[in-house]
């Protein structure tokens, strides 16, 4: 080795040392990027696959499926188990038992594909966990899906006449995508404290723009209020954009 | 206050403020160590413990006392027990002879920067030695890594050093201080008018001290990803935690010897408010200025390998210490030729 090209290898290095030293610099001065997790979680994607759960119709505050059991007949590893009644005045029959072995499911998609209804989706939860197996291996979909319907019937006090479409075209020029959100933010799930306030926003969002009721100016009163034709066409309207009934940012974990 | 003024009092106050010193900057700078490892890395570090993880330390020293300090058997029980010791009282020697302001030194003696340097290169031994008492084939890997690059690292810092001696001509260090009085060009780092190569004699010396203290891209000692903590393999609990925190205060003792022999002390940059107060300001200041240029470049480049690091130092800090090394000698005495 020469002595030139030993000092010009040198001074190289040297000047690719600073050149890190400069790009590390500029790195620690931008935001921080990282999600910090028990505090914050992140919105998983649609294509998320979480247990199969059953949808809650925001139309009707109930399930759509009706118990036909194709879904249990679609699924490769016998993890499904449907039972249903056929309730007075109703066509169809409506599910009264719904359990899932997740300990076996493979997360195939089969049984969602199956489902003529479209009554289940999956779940957008990941953080799943328990200290009882059987909290896997029974899932009580049905129970979950009360404990969906409870919220709902809270935000939608009266129960729905038909949907009037009348009232949804000139008092609500954006459906607020978020409407059907509170209902997802369960009793017993433990919501993460920074993304509670999250749906109380987007439920006053959804009222305001469409209760043309000037009785009701506060924002979460509005959404509460007996108008409920504008929240549901809201509702109905979101239903067809986002992925099933339940946009959430936050995940609902499944723990005893 | 004429109590406070009995030299024994002195002296041990000053010994309670050195360990304090030196425990605090060890246990803060484990914590600034993350938390910049954090920033660089675009993540906050550690934010649970405390506000903003201001109470990791404690966590950390209250996690490492709480377990047992296993001598495994075979090992041998002297060396094994003795070497965290001997690496944490050196770094406390030498900061006794740190003039941390005109006045603020607990021993100020005429040979000072020989002492830190005799002293610093105990480290070496104990590392050594906590390598070979273990009994374990990756800690005696480390040790003789540590030994090797540690005589390679040694000669240039000494060249360079002995360079600084021949400019200021004596080993004291606040007098060493006092010679680079006024403004920032009178530092030696900047006297470029005694030796052009004046810069890169700082840049040789803080390599040197990373590879003496065995920092992030030297660190062979640990290499944690080839010899699982290489010479602490066999380290728990305290045991560990003595050599981590030994660690920390090397790299206290180093960057604040290279404030001393480069950046001016306890010496403002404008000539002015250098005296009381001040001074021990000025030189934490500039102290701790290194001391995160050390995490940064920790948090920047990879571990060299270990032929390379060799290479570096034979190849080409020796001769580049010698040649500054002769190049002062030479502006110094050539122009007494001419007179
Ligand atoms: S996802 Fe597949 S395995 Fe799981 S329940 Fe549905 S059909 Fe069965
Ligand atoms: S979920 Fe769908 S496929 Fe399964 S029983 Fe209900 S309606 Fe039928």
């Amino acid at each position: 080795m020469s002595l030139k090209s030993a000092v010009r290898e040198t001074l190289t290095g040297f000047k690719s040392l600073l050149t890190g030293m400069r790009i590390t610099a500029r790195e620690a001065t931008k935001p921080i990027i990282t999600v910090q997790y028990p505090h914050e979680t992140l919105k998983m994607p649609d294509r998320f696959r979480g247990h199969v759960q059953l949808i809650l119709d925001p139309e009707t505050g109930k399930s759509r499926c009706t118990a036909c059991g194709l879904c249990v007949r679609a699924c490769p590893s016998d993890c499904l188990e449907v039972d249903g009644i056929k309730r007075e005045g109703e066509k169809k029959k409506s599910v009264t038992e719904y359990k899932l072995d997740f300990t076996k499911c493979s997360l195939c998609g089969s049984c969602v594909e199956a489902c003529p209804s479209d009554a289940i989706e999956y779940s957008k939860a990941y953080n799943v966990v328990s200290r009882d197996r059987d909290d896997f291996a029974k899932m009580d979909l049905v129970k979950d899906l009360d404990a969906k319907a409870k919220v709902w019937a809270e935000t939608h006090p009266t129960p729905p006449a038909a949907p009037a479409p009348v009232a949804a075209t000139p008092g609500s020029p954006t459906p607020a995508t978020s409407a059907p959100a509170p209902a997802v933010a369960t009793p017993g799930s433990s919501t993460p404290a920074k993304a509670a306030p999250a749906p109380v926003a987007g439920r006053a969002e959804a009222g305001t723009p469409g209760s043309s009721n000037p009785a009701t100016p506060p924002a979460p009163a509005a959404a509460n209020s007996p108008t409920p034709s504008s929240s549901i066409a809201n509702a109905a309207a979101s239903t067809g954009a986002a992925a099933g009934a339940t946009p959430s940012p936050q995940p609902e974990s499944k723990t005893t | 206050m004429s109590f406070l003024a009995l030299e024994p009092i002195r002296v041990l106050l000053y010994l309670v403020g050195i360990c304090a010193f030196v425990g605090g900057n060890a246990a803060y700078l484990v914590l600034a160590e993350r938390k910049g490892a954090g920033r660089i890395q675009r993540r906050p570090g550690p934010n649970e413990a405390g506000w903003a993880g201001i109470l990791q330390p404690l966590a950390d020293g209250i996690k490492l006392l709480a377990k047992q300090v296993m001598v495994p058997p075979g090992t041998d029980a002297l060396l094994f027990r003795a070497a965290p010791l001997m690496v944490m009282a050196p770094p406390l020697m030498c900061l006794a002879t740190i003039p941390f302001g005109d006045t603020v030194v607990a021993r100020n003696l005429n040979i000072g920067l020989l002492f830190v340097f005799s002293f610093g290169s105990i480290n070496v031994m104990a590392l050594m030695l906590g390598g070979w008492a273990s009994r374990n084939k990756y800690s005696i890997i480390s040790a003789a890594r540590v030994v090797s690059q540690n005589v390679a690292y040694e000669i240039p810092m000494l060249l360079v050093v002995i360079t600084l001696l021949m400019i200021t001509g004596t080993m004291d260090l606040n007098e060493i201080i006092k010679q680079q009085a006024g403004w920032f060009w009178n530092w030696n780092v900047l006297k470029i008018w005694v030796n052009p190569l004046m810069p890169v004699t700082f840049v040789i010396f803080f390599t040197c001290m990373l590879a003496e203290t065995n920092r992030a891209p030297f660190d062979m000692a640990e290499a944690e990803s080839e010899l699982v903590a290489g010479a602490f393999t066999e380290y728990g609990g305290m045991g560990f935690g003595v050599f981590f925190m030994a660690e920390y205060a090397n790299i206290v003792v180093g960057c604040c010897l290279a404030t001393i022999l480069f950046f001016g002390g306890w010496q403002s940059p404008f000539g002015a408010l250098s005296d009381g107060l001040w001074g021990p300001i000025w030189f934490l200041g500039k102290t701790y200025a290194l001391i995160f240029t050390v995490i940064w470049i920790r948090w920047t480049f990879p571990r060299t390998q270990f032929y390379s690091l060799l290479n570096l130092s034979w190849k080409i800090l020796i001769p580049l210490s010698l040649f500054t090394l002769l190049l002062t000698g030479a502006m110094m005495k050539l122009p007494l030729l001419f007179k």
